[in-house]
């Protein structure tokens, strides 16, 4: 080990740029460095966590270009040029189902959950071929016993079709 | 009410203790022993390393005792010279970069010359495993009543059995952690926590501080489950240590391997039964002996297995029953609170047996729980007359109906008739658990809540009991704003921070809604006689009380106060282990319905009905909530999450192959409860929280054995240990035929 590796600079860093929750930002860090890392410590977005460190429990979920993907696991390099979205990108108020049917309880795995959920939603045509449980399994939760967060997430489309959505939340 | 910080976590607001603003900080990191027992002959620091950017901490910069205080006083915050399990820490690091501290912990050798582990706790230990005491025994335990030995002898059936349940990891979706800072010459350590005073008895303790000069204040906190009740106190003194000596704020954050493998876990234990029955069923004795791994310091072990033990019998009448526990030391990481604290493996044991029992005498499971359910006069083990009016039997009855119970062991019987390679079976389980501190515990604790009212009239409640997902926030809110006729929005609760909040107990046992709600209760009447109304004051009348009260004395404080009483009619008696051991149970009924692959061996549960009595239920969806997420984990300790250990160590510290139920592993958990309000709990409640584990694995594993015809004695029941046991018993697909 080199004495430089101990030093707080990173010792081959990148400048580049990538969009953030729809603004252009530049970052200059070695290119290895997670995009978990890069956007909760440089960027100060602290609102996605970090669960598991080896994109087993969702708790990180961004979307890259679009597709809900672990930060833990993409080097920030490789989001050059492209399109990050976070937690922070979503509108609150699209967020009462998950309120009122008990999604979140610990809230360590909710900023993930609500990133997969809302990629449902938006995508709501997989649903044809795949469950509510089978698209949220990528997201550990230890608290909830999940049936808060399906019975959101059925609920959020509900309301989006504009059926009744009634969640088990509410009986 | 909905969850008061539900719109802060949804939206990434919540700020952790990882999310906190701080600046100018070194990272801090443990150095562990590599090995399960022995001397520390050396530590080597990597040649080409330069250590002196690098603060390094060991045992000799502790100011006080080298102690991290709990029960007993022998568990180190950094080995000094001998390790007595592996993971045990040795050294502290800090330094700016995270990776540079992450190197340096790889770049140091702790050697040690190995001595002869304990590591089963099932077998003796031989004479040069014996570390503590004459025989390894950490504690020691006896409950009896009647006389078991003469009753067993003269009972027409003796039914025996031997049952095992295995290590659990919180898997908590936040990892441990701490910041430790200077402010003046207050030391000021925050993080994820579930027992903000616990910590500061063992700063004080260690750095040999007093309580002024000390503050401990709880971070927003992702899940607990026992997992942040005496852990934290350590995480929180290598965090001080770091910080005393740099003079900078420390931040020190486990990652999930170094979670799971250095921090406590549900203990590990084994459970002997013997059973005299009349030939119709009825318990004529019960002779129980519990087996706990405590691991290599006593820490929590001997009230676990206090709680185990007073568990172990189940909620049956018998008027001959012995239970005898033993905490084994071994030179396991040590063991610690996990949901449940030992109840559920005793009443998995238990609940396994009766239906091992059922099988044995050719009798019905359910009917052979109806005869022998408490019923209120009679006495659980330690003597203790059941009187609450609870119609448990109504529960039973509840949970037998929802889960179309007996239309679907037709229904399977049909089922595993016609299908080659699937099987179906229904198991129960009927429990019960003690809600709050055993015994004379709770009047030990002298819990204590404030509730200040403020100058705009609203109120503020001041507590040491903290939010970790459970819901403290909105069910105190809800307790004060109801006993004051308020609106939520009037009320707020305090950060748990020691300068500011009275010592209300820890966080832990089902008790904070119950016992620490009943003194929220109890300080806004105090705070409503002090502004000078009387109980029938309610809503604008205290809001302009307490407005009033400040425009009359500007600059002072406003505030009521309670301290724990106990219920009268409730006596223990530690000595004997006789006596009232918890002021409410909470009684439950629970139904698995569970798909066997024969091929595989894989278990499926497919259906699952969770039944249960609480006394009031204060908010649904929160009690609903704790119910389902309580039977997750419960399904995930009965199938899948097992520990595999390699010399002491866990081999499997990672989600990868330590696996949690996934929403796709698991179905909708139906919950119901019936209600018995419980005059001595806040509103009528009972403890809820720790119920929810007890009851998923033992229902499960008499549903596996109802579905295939085997005898699983073990959890986890894994695919594999399912396969051995099918395939040993000459089980599968043909004798199923």
């Amino acid at each position: 080990m080199s004495t430089n590796s101990a030093l707080h600079t990173p010792h081959s860093a990148l400048s580049f740029t990538f969009s953030l929750n729809g603004r252009q930002v530049s970052v200059e860090v070695d290119p290895a460095d997670r995009l978990l890392d890069t956007l909760r410590y440089r960027l100060g977005l602290t609102g996605t966590k970090e669960g598991c460190g080896e994109g087993e429990c969702g708790a990180c979920t961004v979307y890259l270009d679009g597709l809900p993907v672990n930060s833990c696991l993409i080097p920030t390099y490789q989001v050059r040029d492209r399109r990050v979205e976070t937690i922070e990108s979503l509108d609150p108020g699209a967020l009462e189902p998950f309120e009122r049917c008990g999604a979140t309880q610990c809230g360590a795995c909710t900023p993930g959950v609500v990133m997969t959920a809302w990629w449902i939603h938006e995508h709501s045509e997989f649903l044809q071929t795949h469950t509510i449980r089978e698209l949220m399994a990528g997201n550990l939760c230890r608290c909830t016993g999940y049936d808060g967060i399906v019975d959101a997430v059925a609920d959020s489309l509900g309301s989006k079709a504009g059926g009744t959505g009634k969640g088990k939340g509410e009986t | 009410m909905r969850r008061r910080e539900a719109l802060a976590k949804l939206t990434g607001r919540e700020q952790y203790v990882d999310d906190l603003p701080l600046d100018g900080f070194l990272w801090g990191m443990t150095v562990r022993s590599p090995a399960p027992r022995g001397r520390v002959t050396t530590v080597r620091f990597a040649k080409d390393v330069d250590w002196s950017q690098f603060v390094i901490v060991d045992h000799r910069d502790i100011p006080g005792a080298n102690v991290v205080a709990l029960i007993e006083e022998d568990q180190p915050v950094l080995a000094a010279g001998y390790v007595r399990h592996v993971h045990e820490p040795v050294l502290l690091v800090a330094h700016p970069s995270r990776e540079a501290v992450r190197r340096a912990v790889r770049a140091i050798d702790i050697v040690v010359a190995p001595e002869p582990p304990a590591l089963d706790f099932r077998l003796a230990p031989t004479p040069e495993q014996i570390q503590y005491g004459p025989d390894n025994v950490l504690k020691q335990l006896k409950i009896e009543k009647g006389e078991v030995e003469r009753a067993l002898a003269h009972a027409p059936v003796v039914v025996s059995g031997t049952y095992e349940t295995g290590a659990q990891e919180h898997v908590y979706l936040e990892t441990q952690g701490m910041i430790a800072h200077l402010d003046g010459d207050v030391l000021v350590v925050k993080g994820s926590m579930q027992c903000p005073y616990y910590v500061v008895k063992a700063l004080q303790h260690a750095l040999a501080r007093d309580e002024a000069h000390v503050r401990v204040i709880q971070t927003p906190t992702g899940g607990g489950f026992g997992g942040k009740e005496e852990f934290p106190s350590h995480i929180a003194l290598h965090a001080a240590l770091l910080a005393l000596k740099s003079g900078r704020a420390v931040k020190l954050i486990y990652d999930r391997g170094e979670d799971m493998a250095a921090t406590t876990k549900r203990h590990p234990a084994l459970v002997r039964h013997r059973t005299g029955l009349a030939r119709d069923g009825r318990l004529l004795a019960q002779d129980i002996e519990v087996l706990i791994d405590g691991g290599a310091y006593v820490t929590l072990s001997p009230v676990v297995l206090s709680r185990a033990i007073i568990h172990a019998a189940g909620p049956y009448a018998c008027d001959h029953v012995r239970i005898r526990g033993r905490a084994m030391f071994t030179n396991a990481v040590p063991f610690g609170a996990f949901r449940g604290f030992g109840a559920p493996q005793t009443q998995f044991a238990g609940e396994r047996h009766m239906d091992v029992i059922a099988r044995t005498l050719a009798v019905d499971p359910v009917e052979l729980r109806r005869v022998n359910l408490l019923r209120d006069g009679q006495t659980t083990a330690t003597g203790q007359v059941i009187r609450d009016g609870t119609d448990r039997l109504a529960v039973m009855e509840r949970a037998l109906a929802l889960s179309r119970y007996h239309e679907k062991r037709d229904e399977h019987a049909a089922f595993n008739a016609t299908h080659d390679v699937r099987r179906r079976g229904m198991g129960l389980a009927m429990f019960y658990h003690g809600a709050g501190f055993t015994g004379g515990g709770e009047v030990a604790l002298k819990s204590r809540v404030r509730v200040a009212g403020r100058a705009d009239g609203g109120v503020e409640v001041l507590s040491a009991n903290i939010e970790m997902g459970q819901g403290t926030l909105t069910v105190f809110t809800e307790l004060a704003a109801a006993r004051l006729g308020l609106d939520p929005d009037d009320v707020t609760i305090a950060q748990a921070d020691t300068s500011r909040v009275p010592n209300s107990g820890p966080t832990v046992a089902s008790r904070t809604t119950m016992i620490v709600g009943g003194l929220v209760e109890r300080a806004a009447d105090d705070l409503r006689r002090r502004v000078g109304l009387d109980s029938t004051a309610r809503g604008a009348t205290v809001k302009q009380a307490i407005a009033r009260w400040h425009r009359e004395h500007p600059g002072k404080e406003l505030f009521g106060e309670a301290s724990y009483e106990k219920p009268p009619g409730i006596e223990w008696d530690d000595q004997s282990y006789r006596g009232d051991a918890y002021g409410a149970f909470a009684w439950a009924t629970y139904v698995a319905e569970v798909e066997v692959d024969l091929r595989t061996c894989a278990t499926r549960v497919i259906d699952f009905t969770a039944v249960q009595e609480v006394g009031k239920v204060l908010n649904p969806t929160l009690a609903r909530g704790q119910v389902q997420g309580g039977v997750v984990q419960g399904i995930g300790w009965a199938l899948m999450e097992e520990c595999k250990w390699r010399e002491g160590a866990m081999a499997n510290n990672q989600l990868t192959n330590y696996l949690i139920p996934t929403s796709d592993d698991v179905p909708s958990i139906r919950v119901d409860f019936l209600e018995n309000p419980y005059p001595h709990g806040a509103g009528g409640a009972k403890g809820l929280g720790e119920l929810p584990i007890d009851g998923p694995a033992p229902a499960i594993v008499n549903g596996v054995a109802a579905a295939t015809g085997a005898d699983p004695r073990v959890i986890p029941l894994t695919a594999e240990r399912l396969m051995e046991l099918m395939e040993s018993a000459e089980f599968g697909m043909r004798s199923a035929e």
